[in-house]
């Protein structure tokens, strides 16, 4: 009896949740399309996202090409194909790795930032008093964090692809012996146009993810301070999930078009 | 200047506030007495249209808010500032930008002349030398003053204050007192809340007393002094109850 009635408490939650973070979306994008625009606070977040992101997207990019370099050559080796390495690399890079790990890196660092931020202003009533001050709280906070990541997103996987085209690279040049310019050849000559566009489709997607649902879990955070660290570890975990899960639908999707 | 007319208000499924009815005139400094969890902080919240009640009649200076949009709220909130109870200060913004804040916003006056009235309100509150300071490295009373300068420089006629002595020692307490005392001789409105009986009594001109989220008493701090209501004796001298009765009041207003 328990049972059936947890389930269906469970089921009103979820979809409470769905509701909550629609309606907050949609105030954060109506946000866009009327003054004030915020733009001290959209430059700031900006700065914080996109340059404070550099280092760990970098690093990532890096680390990521590098391996692939040295695991690839050993995939291609039986084939005596180990000189085409760049070609695996470039094409799995910018489709799948460069975007998918440099979100997961993003929603760890600034994903879980902008939960605690924001949670310590609602549980400080800070929120409130933005509101009480004749500010839209949705729009000062949530549609400026939106903007920047919508834009350094995507920035900051490009940057990730080139540096881990560019570990592999090292790899490829220092271990494997492989032509630098046939190496580059390559890896240009292996991306295809929709490549590209799926490449940038997927940032601006895990930007919108990792934004909200940063956003949602600091406004709706409860419970004094100890709701500030569960919120935080709550935005990490699910926009983690939201990345991995779109990741597949947009491959998905990608393919039923050739 | 606001009435409040069978207010009720249910948050979560806790009926939170039921047939809440007072009036507060111009000039007039009302205070709202109650343990805690009695419901006062979120009065307050209901007057500055942060929630919406349930039902009954809400009216800010003529203006019914309950049927508002929020952007015609933020209208109305123009004319009423709020102490919150930790002050609810900006963390990210020093003293003056948080003192200007809402000037700023509003974008009406030149920098020179919100500059002016941000110093004007903080030299109020004995406080101009924080000026440059953050929020971060003041202490409990001075951000509640901080909070205070920030309420006065809106030029709001109307003041809503949360539990403004809460948490601070007596010289502090006695300060923030003051500072309500003399804005009280400018002519302004006011609203606090509090569980302190010691500030009720030296400010209010009137009292409204609310207990589990209903009103108890409604009338002046002579007239609530001489009260025999038991639930009211309870509250102002705890000691004059039969024993089990004062653990019930104890464990009440701990927290
Ligand atoms: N956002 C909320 N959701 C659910 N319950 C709430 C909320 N805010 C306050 N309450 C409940 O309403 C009651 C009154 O709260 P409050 O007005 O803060 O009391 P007071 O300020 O008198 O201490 C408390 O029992 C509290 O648990
Ligand atoms: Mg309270």
């Amino acid at each position: 009896m328990t049972g059936s009635f947890d389930l269906k408490n469970t089921l009103i939650g979820y979809v409470l949740v769905v509701q909550e973070f629609t309606f907050l979306c949609s105030r954060a994008i109506a946000g866009l399309f009327r003054p004030p625009w915020y733009v001290r606070e959209m430059v700031l977040q900006i700065d914080r996202i996109g340059v404070g992101s550099l280092f760990i997207v970098v690093l990532t990019g890096m680390f990521t090409g590098m391996v692939l370099a040295l695991q690839g050559a050993v995939q291609l080796e039986p084939y005596g194909a180990s000189m085409y390495v760049s070609r695996l690399i470039s094409t799995s890079v910018v489709r799948e790795l460069g975007p998918v790990l440099a979100a997961l890196m993003i929603a760890g660092r600034v994903g879980s930032g902008i939960a605690s931020e924001i949670a310590s202003m609602q549980v400080t009533e800070q929120i409130d008093a933005l509101r009480a001050e004749g500010t839209d709280p949705i729009q000062k906070l949530v549609t400026t964090r939106l903007v920047a990541c919508l834009l350094m997103i995507p920035v900051l996987t490009i940057i990730a692809n080139g540096i881990a085209i560019f570990g592999g690279w090292l790899v490829a040049r220092l271990y494997l012996g492989i032509d630098s310019y046939f190496y580059w050849t390559w890896a240009f000559e292996a991306i295809r146009q929709r490549d590209i566009v799926l490449g940038l489709v997927k940032p601006t997607v895990f930007g919108f993810i990792i934004a909200m649902v940063g956003c949602y879990a600091g406004f709706y955070t409860k419970g004094g301070t100890v709701g500030v660290g569960v919120s935080t570890t709550q935005s990490m975990v699910s926009s983690s999930i939201l990345i991995l899960a779109s990741d597949f639908l947009l491959t998905k999707l990608f393919m039923a078009f050739p | 200047m606001i009435v409040l007319e069978g207010v009720r208000l249910t948050l979560g499924d806790r009926q939170v506030l039921e047939g809440i009815s007072f009036q507060v005139q111009p000039g007039e400094t009302k205070v709202i007495l109650g343990g805690s969890g009695s419901g006062k902080t979120t009065i307050l919240r209901l007057i500055l249209g942060l929630f919406r009640p349930d039902r009954g009649s809400i009216r800010v200076a003529g203006e019914e808010i309950t049927v508002l949009r929020e952007q015609d709220l933020a209208q109305i909130r123009q004319n009423m500032a709020m102490v919150f109870q930790g002050a609810a200060l900006f963390d990210s913004l020093t003293v003056r930008e948080n003192v200007g804040y809402r000037l700023w916003e509003q974008g009406r006056l030149s920098d020179e002349v919100i500059e002016q009235k941000v110093r004007e309100s903080l030299q109020f509150v004995g406080l101009e030398d924080a000026i440059d300071k953050m929020p971060a490295d003041l202490s409990g009373g001075m951000r509640k003053r901080v909070g205070i300068a920030r309420a006065l420089a809106s030029g709001a006629k109307l003041l809503l204050y949360d539990e403004p002595t809460a948490g601070l020692d007596p010289i502090n307490g006695f300060t923030i007192c003051h500072l309500i005392l003399r804005l009280k001789t400018k002519g302004v409105t006011q609203v606090v809340v509090t569980h302190d009986l010691d500030i009720a009594f030296r400010v209010a001109d009137r009292i409204v007393m609310i207990q589990d989220g209903r009103i108890i008493f409604e009338g002046t701090p002579e007239e609530l002094g001489g009260s025999q209501d038991p639930a009211i004796r309870g509250f102002l001298d705890p000691s004059c109850l039969p024993p089990e009765a004062r653990e019930a009041w104890s464990s009440r207003d701990a927290g």
